[in-house]
């Protein structure tokens, strides 16, 4: 069995990783690209400010959008594991979160174009209710567009583990904590957050992966006003400059490496694998 | 003493789950300081009945007096009582210490004091050594013994134990009832044991309370029960005993209270049917007329000076000073 997983997360994995990276010292002009031993797509990269604007705004959308989806997807999972008596309605409500899924991303997050635009759905009805007199531009094109996007996209991947995880407490441990005098305040503080921590990680890991290596939710939904990680290395692949590409991705991937190390270091998730 | 040994009422206590009845109104007092056994099989509502003591269950129609005072509507805490959990319950991410100073850290006391008290505790039930173990690395009677700290450390009036010992090996089952019994003993507080092993409630017990089909059949100390059940269901569960139906009613008798005698001078007559070494007993059974089986047990040295098989003819003799009427 080993042999053939091998093989293929070296042909699928390995290889490419190892041809981004080789890739990422090669020289570039406009019109070629020269293999070669080089620092000078590194050295443009840590040299240039919007290298570290952009990783800024990265990081402002994984934090904000994981802050968003946890807060959602941890008072989704909650009610489902411990409100919801009977397995036939937690799989029924369970199947219903999920059907946002059935399609695909990119329409979910261009249907929320006619929503938010000027014209739009949430404009008018603002409006026509008078909470406010002028449509707000704010919006459509915007970061909180981008952070709405990024929310609506991914909750599902921070309630999935999580509930996954509730759904093994044993539910004894909640009445013999109840029988210790603990009110629901501290039944939530002292048990469910503890022992749901490795689930609450594991989607951890799914949102800020996807988030920082998003580009196309970010072009959409700021109307190419925001830029991200992902948008830099889709911008330099536009102009074939795929050996500056190559370089932005390889030091994308050691930092989301590093803050996954950072987060495991915290946690551990073995029992949940 | 009294002030301590507050007394434990059951006042028409019922349970409904929909329109099944898990609990039927039932009465009972419970001895103050005694070891009281919920005995009967999984379903006759022991488990709930306890549950709707500990207040992890609503009482659907009577009371739950302690002490004189209606406790049914109170929260598990405030109660009087503890509960130790059929699988322990315990905290799977808290040490030891931790667990035991849950109720503790509930009520606000700060961390010096908390693991203070837990410390005692744990020196009561012998673990004082493993305090900062995690309770997966502990064995199945440290788990147990976990757990009585941390229920035992509220001070509760009574202990409310669900089949405390069913998850344990039968050598370590006979070990911790031993100790048990012991620490009952030591605190004199009132335990309520439920369990489905008539040999560990008659082991434990100084009050045997056997329920069936969601009433209770019998309530007794151990001996009473044991010797004189009331009913054909208690005789047979209790185990031991022959329910034999004769012209005068339905009786039970002993199983040991029977005798084998080769001569015509019997109570009744019957074939043998299986004959079972059991050490220091025989267990002889025979088929009588009407087709009941009857099951004698006799003494080893007896049984050997006078030897027979299976298809023989005997006479069972019995004193009917030790049959029992049954009422139902």
């Amino acid at each position: 069995m080993a042999l053939p997983i091998m093989a293929v997360l070296v042909f699928f994995l390995v290889l490419p990783i190892v041809m981004i990276v080789t890739v990422s010292f090669w020289q570039a002009t406009e019109f070629s690209i020269i293999p070669a031993f080089d620092l000078e797509n590194y050295e443009f990269l840590f040299g240039s400010n919007v290298t570290y604007r952009v990783f800024f705004n990265t990081f402002k959308y994984a934090f904000i959008t994981w802050v968003f989806t946890l807060g959602i997807g941890f008072t989704v999972a909650y009610f489902l594991a411990f409100h919801i008596r009977s397995l036939t309605w937690q799989i029924v409500l369970f199947l219903l979160c999920t059907i946002p899924f059935w399609t695909s991303n990119i329409i979910r997050m261009i249907s929320w174009i006619p929503f938010l635009g000027r014209n739009g759905i949430a404009n008018s009805t603002l409006i026509s209710w008078g909470v406010i007199d002028e449509p707000l531009d704010w919006l459509l094109f915007s970061d909180f567009a981008v952070i709405l996007a990024f929310v609506h996209l991914y909750t599902l991947f921070m309630v999935v583990p999580i509930f996954n995880t509730m759904m093994r407490i044993d539910k004894s441990l909640i009445e013999a904590a109840r029988d210790a005098g603990a009110s629901g305040a501290q039944i939530l503080w002292n048990v469910i957050i503890p022992l749901t921590k490795p689930g609450i990680m594991i989607g951890t890991i799914f949102v800020v992966t996807l988030v920082m290596g998003d580009f196309i939710t970010v072009r959409f939904m700021s109307g190419s006003q925001s830029a991200n990680v992902g948008r830099l290395i889709s911008n330099d692949i536009a102009l074939l400059a795929y050996p500056s590409a190559s370089a932005t991705a390889v030091v994308l991937l050691l930092t989301v490496l590093i803050v996954i190390g950072i987060m495991l270091r915290f946690v551990d998730i073995r029992k949940e694998l | 003493m009294s002030a301590k040994h507050k007394e434990l009422e059951l006042v028409s206590v019922t349970k409904r789950y929909g329109a099944t009845v898990a609990v039927d109104a039932i009465n009972h007092k419970f001895q103050p300081g005694g070891y009281a056994c919920l005995l009967g099989p999984s379903g006759c509502g022991k488990s709930s009945t306890l549950r709707m003591i500990a207040g992890h269950e609503n009482v659907s129609e009577g009371s739950i007096l302690l002490g004189g005072t209606d406790i049914s509507d109170l929260p598990p805490a405030k109660r009087g009582t503890a509960m130790m959990f059929q699988n322990y319950a315990l905290f799977p991410h808290l040490t030891v210490a931790e667990n035991v100073a849950f109720s503790l850290k509930m009520r606000g006391i700060d961390k010096p004091e908390r693991l203070n008290k837990a410390g005692e505790m744990l020196e009561l039930v012998d673990l004082s050594a493993l305090g900062d173990r995690l309770p997966d690395q502990l064995s199945g009677g440290q788990q147990q013994r976990v757990a009585l700290a941390r229920a035992l450390i509220t001070r509760p009036q009574v202990l409310l134990l669900d089949e405390p010992l069913s998850a344990l090996d039968p050598f370590l089952r006979i070990r911790m009832r031993g100790e048990l019994r012991k620490l009952q003993r030591e605190l004199g507080i009132s335990f309520i044991h439920v369990t489905h092993g008539q040999d560990e409630a008659l082991a434990l017990a100084d009050e045997i309370v056997v329920m069936n089909n969601a009433v209770i059949e019998q309530a007794g100390t151990a001996r009473d029960v044991y010797n004189a059940p009331t009913t054909a269901f208690v005789a047979q569960f209790i185990g031991g005993h022959n329910v034999i139906a004769l012209p005068q009613g339905r009786f039970a008798i002993r199983t040991d209270a029977v005798g084998i005698s080769q001569s015509d001078q019997s109570n009744l007559q019957g074939s043998i049917l299986a004959i079972e070494y059991q050490g220091a007993h025989v267990s002889v059974l025979a088929r009588v007329a009407g087709d009941q089986d009857i099951s004698a047990l006799v003494p080893e040295s007896t049984f050997f000076n006078d030897p027979i098989n299976p298809g023989d003819q005997v006479g069972l003799i019995w004193d009917d000073a030790n049959l029992h009427k049954l009422t139902a």
